[in-house]
């Protein structure tokens, strides 16, 4: 074109940024990149290689490693032995050589922008302001925690040896958010980067050694799902991250059960974009192209399902429309461009698939009118309206430019829209009424919670997911907490037997020995405590109560699957209790207390009937039991979270929120102590429960809730099921309206616990037979229990007027 | 200068409008820093854009010495801005390629409609109440009718801020409307609002729209003598405003960002938030100026370096 065609036309023209440097990179590796494990590039003579190619042309750019099953273990041993030192590193050596990272990536910024662009199809402009700057922002910030380890998280020690599996679709953030909070707490690590995007781990790699990070402390192993797998399989990885897909999120929840291995996930979403009438409607609509068209739509939490208020939806979808049609798609290094080309072509026709799907199903199809590339693997800016709830475009994450429309009527139905689905990863809300933005926050069920703003992220917020989205988090100092553990805490890696027919139960009959004297009380009956009521069970059975002689202390409820059912529903209904003030979960939880020690000599006496202990040990345990209860109505206000220190101008928040409904099974050992010990808690931070007493000791449980009776405890906030332990567990276990479920049994129960979990990715917390001292305060109380008791949600306020 | 696009007419004041509007400062900030990250304008496209940037400078004159002798030199930039064999070398030559307006304070009138004789470029006049808006409205009126009759092309005038904070909208209303009366069908109106003292964007994009519907032909943010002029963010939030009413009446309103644009870079910015928000239909001298007065000096120096590749020295670019 001609200045003078420019002039009259006033077009846009290409202004590439130059990959002249990548170019060079690539060829100082002569094109073919070696794994990189202890420090030096491993290419095994009889190694097979697969082509990097970027999609934005088809072009091929080099080749890489395709690794195997071997080599994983080779990384794992190399990184297994550089632990030993890495772990023992004073936190000042290791926050100099986190510092040294961020001030590497900073130094070759560019180049590695460039690289990604071209490897992952993304722009220039996001890699380069997006991507690598919050790279680096990730290893300060964790270069800090490194630094204040040993004085803000006393008590705790790294994992060991970490295996890592990222995504292709920020390839070089999914790295730091696993690499940085796991170095800085002193493991050690072996990361495979997607097959499709491996160029910038393996140049991330040169960079860290550069700074000074020693040999086996990052180990990367590039290759296709076979390493992954080998990764997941292995059995020595103390922890595993692991970002992606659900489905394989929850494939590799139920290969890793009952390994005792650390495990956070994160995985796809449905995120809400929620506009209301009020909004600053110009804002949304940039709030939407920064939504679902950011990275083509390939992040786990795009604003990918808009739900507009009815009122504003005409001109909205118009404007969108309008919106959409000045978007610019094209070469991830033209600096002119607002969408790059997607992944490969796979992920092209999964895209187009599911458009089909939509149109199929109804769907009406807006493609923006942008002109598209004619090479290389591209996907136009995509609406689709006239869905519904039911569409399978509206529940299925599309991963990919493409944006779901619905109306919603009153703020209540867009939060039951925003909630409908199995995902929880984050949302968007827009409003200029901070009350009315601030309560759809709080009730929408999601990780990150974005306020007149979106895909917002910083290394000082956790990110991850709420219900099937995933657990976990990445940033912040909850994000450590995936990475540590308590110093001289070994895993336990059981032995567990193959079982059959776990959990299945013959019920209880009369007879079985002879009863403890009675000393003139009246014959008392068990039942069962379900929505603030007593309830017989429903299949009629009960059991007996054996003490350590062999004599009965009385019958409990022998419950089944439909008591568990029965139970989960009453614990639904009570959900309000979530929204009581903590001062008031606070007063119940202190009355509990005082009502049980006004009958703590009768308490006493159960525990000494059922476990055969001596009266001074049976007191001491209610002792502990009512100082229990005023630990958690201590915890009840002052666990609520706290502001995170982002680069945002604004408020973010991290609320430390209920998980919901939580399924308990209690340990044998301290029938009331163990029992108290966890569901105080659980309710403390505004959990309802689904309690499984100790099936060999439950009568201190259904002794309390008398105790729940006469302490102003909503019906429903504790309801208590008695029979099988594993029995009962299996049904809670495996129920998809339970949100998490600790299981303080054995290890065969564990693992299935564990196994069961995956179908809706409930959170499990599961002892493998190991007990606890549930005298020593230390053990039994405290963080670990809080930070079970909550997940934590980021809400992100932007201020300025 | 030809008037292909109708003119704005005006509408009656819509306080429902003017009350519900609702700016979000944080998401108009992020909108406005990613204008120019998301696009690149390079080379050839980068030399013609700055040659239609020229084409849309109210080049200014503002100061108390401002005199004959000054105007005139100013004119005379006015009409050849970029030097003649440059344009050559761009394929520009048969281009006339001058200045959108020339901007001076009343007393200059007369001097610039003479100097400019011949040209299409009309003499812009900031009119009386200029920069402070603390002057009655009928001698404003009156002033106007008069620059009018000496040959002012089109009116630059400010609105009475106070009316703003007491939320007098009518008033607003009323004065421009009275303006716009008072310009007649020769002159354009264009409408200060003065973004730097309403200090909200919210009091922006309301001030945007009432001079709008008072019948306003350009909306442009200030006159240079705040301490906060031109912003992006001030300057996306009156495109908008634009958009909006567009919408609903159908006309086009002009834009003109003024005080603190000066280098070549500040103008393809500008150029990029036009052609975003509002459409290529805006990226006419006829709906979008620059009120500027160095701008032009550092565009003839990146004219000169893509056309050379060496970088330039002011010494080599008539002044003005």
């Amino acid at each position: 074109m001609t200045v003078r065609e420019i002039f009259d036309t006033m077009s846009y023209g290409l202004a590439p940024e130059s990959a002249a440097t990548a170019n060079a990179w690539l060829d100082d590796h002569n094109r073919r990149f070696g794994m990189f494990v202890n420090g030096q590039w491993l290419q095994p003579s009889d190694a097979k290689y697969f082509d990097v190619i970027a999609p934005a042309t088809g072009e091929k750019m080099a080749e890489v490693v395709n690794g195997t099953a071997e080599d994983v273990d080779n990384a794992y041993k190399v990184a297994k032995k550089a632990f030993k030192g890495w772990s023992q590193t004073a936190d000042h050596e290791r926050a100099r050589i986190l510092y040294a990272i961020a001030r590497g990536i900073q130094k070759h910024h560019r180049l590695l922008a460039v690289v990604e662009s071209l490897d992952n199809g993304k722009t220039i402009r996001e890699s380069r302001d997006i991507d690598i700057p919050l790279v680096a922002r990730h290893f300060y910030h964790h270069a800090g925690w490194a630094q204040l380890m040993a004085r803000e998280l006393p008590g705790y020690g790294p994992v060991g040896v970490v295996g890592q599996i990222i995504p292709w679709n920020f390839p070089l953030l999914m790295m730091a958010w696993k690499v940085a909070p796991a170095l800085a707490m002193g493991n050690t690590v072996v990361i495979k980067p997607a097959s499709a995007t491996t160029l910038s781990a393996l140049l991330f790699a040169e960079i860290a050694a550069e700074a000074g990070l020693p040999p086996g402390v990052l180990n990367v192993v590039t290759g296709a799902d076979g390493v992954g797998k080998a990764i997941v399989a292995h059995g020595g990885f103390d922890k595993l991250a692991f970002t992606g897909s659900t489905g394989v999120g929850k494939s590799i929840r139920r290969i890793t059960a009952g390994s005792g291995v650390k495990l956070s996930l994160e995985l796809g979403g449905k995120s809400p974009f929620i506009v209301f009438d009020d909004a600053d409607i110009d804002a949304a609509i940039e709030g939407v192209v920064d939504a679902i068209w950011f990275n083509q739509g390939e992040v786990c939490c795009a604003g990918s399902r808009l739900l507009v208020q009815e009122n504003i939806s005409a001109a909205f979808y118009d404007k969108l429309k309008r919106r959409m049609d000045t978007l610019r798609v094209g070469h991830s290094l033209d600096k002119n461009v607002d969408m790059g080309a997607v992944v490969d072509q796979r992920q092209k026709e999964t895209i187009e698939r599911w458009i089909e799907i939509g149109l199929a199903e109804g769907a009406d199809l807006y493609v923006a009118k942008c002109e598209m590339p004619s090479e290389g693997v591209f996907v136009p800016p995509t609406l689709l309206t006239n869905v519904e709830p039911a569409s399978s475009v509206v529940q299925e994450e599309i991963f990919g430019p493409v944006l779901v429309g619905m109306t919603f009527r009153m703020p209540a139905e867009a939060i039951a829209l925003a909630n409908n689905t199995r995902y929880g990863l984050a949302a968007s809300i827009w409003s200029e009424n901070i009350n009315l933005a601030l309560d759809v926050a709080t009730k929408v069920k999601a990780g990150s919670v974005w306020i007149n703003s979106t895909n917002l992220f910083d290394a000082a917020s956790g990110f991850g997911g709420y219900r099937e989205s995933g657990f976990g988090r990445e940033g912040g100092r909850e994000g450590l907490f995936e990475y540590v553990k308590p110093a001289g805490h070994k895993r336990i890696q059981a032995e567990i037997p193959e079982v059959e027919n776990w959990g299945e139960r013959v019920y209880g009959r009369p007879g079985g020995g002879s009863s403890v004297a009675s000393n003139g009380l009246v014959d008392r009956t068990a039942k069962m405590y379900i929505g603030g009521k007593q309830a017989r069970p429903d299949g009629a059975y009960m059991y007996p109560v054996v003490n350590p002689k062999g004599e009965i202390a009385g019958r409990a409820g022998d419950g089944n699957r439909k008591d568990i059912r029965n139970a989960v529903e009453a614990a639904h209904a009570a959900k309000g209790w979530a929204d009581r003030t903590p001062h008031n979960r606070a007063q119940i939880l202190f009355y509990m207390a005082e009502n049980l020690a006004a009958r703590a000599d009768e308490f006493a006496q159960q525990i000494r009937r059922m476990t055969g202990r001596t009266l001074k040990s049976s007191k001491e345990e209610v002792d502990l039991a009512i100082s229990r209860l005023f630990t958690y109505a201590a915890y009840a206000d002052k666990h609520g979270g706290t502001v995170q220190e982002t680069t945002l101008y604004g408020l973010v928040v991290a609320l430390n929120e209920p998980v919901g409904v939580i399924g308990i099974s209690c340990p044998d050992e301290h029938p009331l102590l163990g029992f108290v010990s966890l569901l105080a808690p659980a309710i403390a931070k505004g959990n309802t429960t689904v309690v499984i007493p100790s099936e060999k000791y439950p009568l201190s449980a259904t002794d309390f809730y008398q105790i729940l009776d006469t302490s102003d405890l909503p019906g429903g906030v504790i309801n208590i099921v008695t029979g099988g332990r594993d029995h009962l567990s299996k049904t809670l276990a495996g129920h998809d309206d339970v949100d998490a479920m600790w299981y303080f049994g054995d290890a065969v129960g564990s693992q299935q616990v564990e196994l069961l979990s995956a179908n809706n990715m409930k959170r499990t917390w599961v002892t493998y037979g190991q007990q606890i001292d549930w005298l020593d305060e230390g053990q039994a109380a405290g963080d670990e229990f809080l930070r079970q008791a909550t997940q934590v949600k980021n809400v992100w306020v932007p201020m300025g007027e | 200068m030809s008037h292909s696009i109708p003119r704005n007419s005006g509408s009656e004041l819509d306080m429902a409008w003017v009350r519900q509007a609702q700016v979000n400062k944080s998401a108009a900030g992020r909108r406005a820093k990613t204008l120019t990250t998301r696009r690149s304008i390079k080379k050839e496209h980068q030399v013609a854009w700055l040659l239609k940037a020229v084409t849309m400078i109210d080049l200014t004159t503002l100061e108390g010495n401002d005199t004959a002798g000054r105007v005139v030199r100013l004119c005379a930039k006015a009409r050849n801005p970029i030097r003649h064999e440059q344009l050559e070398a761009l394929g520009m030559a048969d281009v006339n390629l001058t200045v959108g307006a020339v901007c001076v304070y009343p007393n200059r009138v007369r001097e610039a409609v003479a100097a400019l004789q011949g040209t299409d470029i009309p003499v812009a006049v900031v009119s009386p109440g200029f920069p402070s808006g603390q002057v009655p409205v009928p001698p404003r009126v009156e002033g106007i009718e008069k620059l009018v009759e000496e040959g002012a092309g089109e009116i630059d005038i400010v609105i009475g801020r106070e009316h703003v904070f007491t939320g007098n909208w009518q008033e607003i209303y009323d004065n421009v409307r009275a303006y716009r009366l008072a310009c007649g069908d020769t002159a354009h109106l264009k409408t200060i609002i003065e973004t730097g003292e309403l200090a909200t964007l919210t009091n922006v994009y309301r001030a945007s729209i009432v001079c709008m519907m008072a019948g306003a032909d350009f909306i442009k943010t200030s006159t240079g003598k705040t301490k906060v002029n031109a912003t992006l963010p001030f300057s996306l939030i009156m495109c908008r405003a634009i958009r909006d009413y567009q919408e609903r009446t159908g006309f086009k309103v002009g834009f003109k960002p003024a005080g603190g644009i000066r280098t070549a870079k500040d103008a393809l910015a500008w150029l990029i938030l036009m052609k975003e928000e509002l459409g290529d239909g805006w990226l006419t001298p006829e709906l979008f100026r620059f009120g500027a007065s160095s701008l032009l000096g550092d565009i003839e120096r990146q004219v000169s370096h893509h056309i050379s590749g060496r970088y330039a020295s002011a010494k080599y670019m008539p002044l003005g």
